[in-house]
């Protein structure tokens, strides 16, 4: 009996340990997320999506840090995810007892977890010094080879989760590999390859050094995808650390906007990969 | 077990009706381990045979070399020969995509893919022919009223496959083999995750299907066997015991692991 009491006591001893862990973590998100909220909240206004980034002491906006983080984004998303989408496959589906997988597989989880910044100097030694100047693309390259090991990763773990005995049934009825894949893996997967997809934009969304070694920052607005382009992360960078107040309030509206962002598309990818598992 | 009387044997299943498929030989290896031995035996047009055996016996083995399905995986290869109207299908050249439109098969889990019942059906279909979408209206209804689930479910052909009852399931991937019109169908244990009365309605199927197909079926249920089928085949840690007319293994016995295994004193 005495024996029971004291596991009881250790018991208890443990869950209050857990619970302080979880409240002191979910805390400083909440102090972040209220930071956030406070200092970012009254910057927001119809201006900071229509004007260009002021320059210190006059009114403006983030037009061109909001337009430049889509396209770079975009630019990633759209080197990236076919990539990373198409070498998932291969481990799934092809190479699946393969060697070569075994390789990659192990090669992409510490790609998984490169630091950002050398990404970003690889870029900048690769594309930008070739060039001669930063630029839109290198940024979208740099993005690119962030998305690349999130989306082989998901892709080749959402696929392995489609059961075997599906493929089966498809080869069963004569169908070649490609279509078995095309029409029967990938929609079984589908929302779960999505999912991937849409934790690579939250992961680069708020990148900032590969950025600040390819892409730059721009003060006016730029389509342009060879020359220097604004982004979000690139002017919180530069306006955060600034002396001039307005530029300050700025920089916690960008980083309202990102956070909320990347919130928005972490709910949506839990939605679905939720969806993906009652399936 | 003697060569002579089994090729005896398997001579007189033969003269009953045309064989469909003749299996020559055949040993199969997953990795180092032997899990088919030399069996020998044919299987007739238009006649059900059923594989029945303990677990572990080879038969779902047997079954997965007769449309190459274990060509999916690493490291397992099968010897000898088995003839499909003559061509040998162990052949590396062969194609096997056509292979498997002409011997199709039914798994033991119903396996609808994730798309409509209609296009569950149409997809195996557009493989393989060019059809208008009339021509394919009236393959995938004629299919679904072969598999007895048309009136069932001819009101919701867009509605997902994987919202119809088990049973419902069994008889959808049924259609969807038929639908491309193989030879031959290998069912593999079809009705052990099915209710009895789902179970009966696949049966009564499968004795229809005959007028069409030459049909294999595994399965655990001696009972089912005797019910469905025209030839028994026993077997038992790989190799073929016995095989015979289904009403000749199930009343007299050659063998007398065959009799032990009917009588339920084993497996």
């Amino acid at each position: 009996m005495a024996k029971y009491r004291a596991r009881r006591r250790v018991d208890a001893a443990a869950k209050i340990l857990c619970v302080a862990a979880t409240i002191f973590g979910l805390g400083w998100l909440t102090l972040i997320l209220a930071a956030l909220v406070w200092n970012g909240f009254g910057g927001l206004s119809l201006a900071v999506f229509t004007q260009m980034t002021p320059p210190p002491g006059s009114n403006g906006g983030l037009l061109n840090a909001i337009v430049g983080s889509l396209i770079i984004t975009a630019l990633g998303l759209a080197i990236g995810a076919p990539i990373g989408i198409l070498a998932g496959t291969y481990m799934a589906e092809y190479g699946r007892y393969s060697r070569l997988t075994f390789f990659v597989r192990f090669i992409n989880d510490i790609l998984l977890s490169a630091p950002s910044v050398v990404v970003g100097l690889f870029v900048y030694q690769i594309m930008v010094t070739r060039m001669g100047h930063f630029s839109a693309v290198a940024g979208g390259v740099a993005l690119a080879i962030i998305v690349i090991p999130v989306v082989v990763r998901t892709t080749e773990d959402m696929l392995l989760l489609v059961p075997g005995s599906l493929r089966e049934a498809a080869a069963a009825l004569g169908m070649p590999r490609a279509a078995v894949i095309r029409h029967v893996a990938y929609r079984a997967a589908r929302a779960g390859l999505l999912t991937g997809i849409l934790l690579a934009i939250a992961r680069i969304s708020g990148e900032t050094a590969p950025l600040l070694f390819t892409a730059l920052n721009n003060q006016f607005f730029s389509a342009n995808l060879d020359a220097p382009m604004s982004s979000l992360p690139a002017v919180i960078f530069q306006f955060a650390l600034s002396p001039y107040k307005d530029w300050q309030h700025l920089a916690w509206t960008g980083a309202l906007l990102i956070t909320f962002a990347v919130l928005a598309m972490s709910i949506a990818a839990r939605v679905l990969a939720a969806r993906a598992v009652n399936k | 077990m003697n060569e002579m009387a089994q090729t005896a044997r398997t001579n007189a299943v033969q003269n009953a009706s045309r064989e469909k498929i003749a299996v020559r030989g055949l040993s199969f290896y997953y990795g180092g381990s032997r899990a088919l031995k030399d069996i020998n035996l044919s299987f007739s047009e238009n006649k059900v045979t059923a594989l029945i055996g303990p677990s572990g016996c080879g038969k779902s083995t047997f079954l997965r070399v007769l449309n190459r399905m274990y060509d999916l995986y690493p490291n397992q290869r099968a010897e000898g020969e088995v003839l499909l109207d003559g061509e040998n299908i162990l052949d590396a050249k062969l194609d096997l995509n056509l292979l498997r439109s002409r011997v199709g098969m039914v798994f033991q889990k119903p396996t609808p893919f994730p798309m409509s019942i209609y296009d569950n059906i149409a997809f195996g279909i557009k493989l393989y022919e060019k059809l208008s979408k009339s021509e394919l209206d009236g393959r995938v209804e004629s299919a679904l009223r072969r598999s007895a689930l048309w009136d069932e479910v001819k009101d919701k052909l867009a509605a997902s496959g994987l919202s119809l009852s088990g049973g419902q399931q069994q008889r959808l991937c049924i259609a969807r083999t038929v639908a491309i019109k193989p030879e031959v169908i290998l069912f593999d244990e079809p009705c052990s995750a099915l209710d009895p009365i789902s179970t009966s309605k696949i049966e009564e199927l499968i004795d229809e299907l005959t007028d069409d197909y030459t049909i294999v079926i595994v399965t655990h249920s001696m009972q089912q066997a005797a019910r469905v089928s025209e030839y028994t085949a026993f077997m038992y840690l790989g190799e073929l015991i016995e095989f015979d007319d289904t009403s000749k293994v199930f009343t007299s016995p050659r063998e007398k692991r065959t009799q032990d295994y009917i009588t339920g004193r084993f497996g």
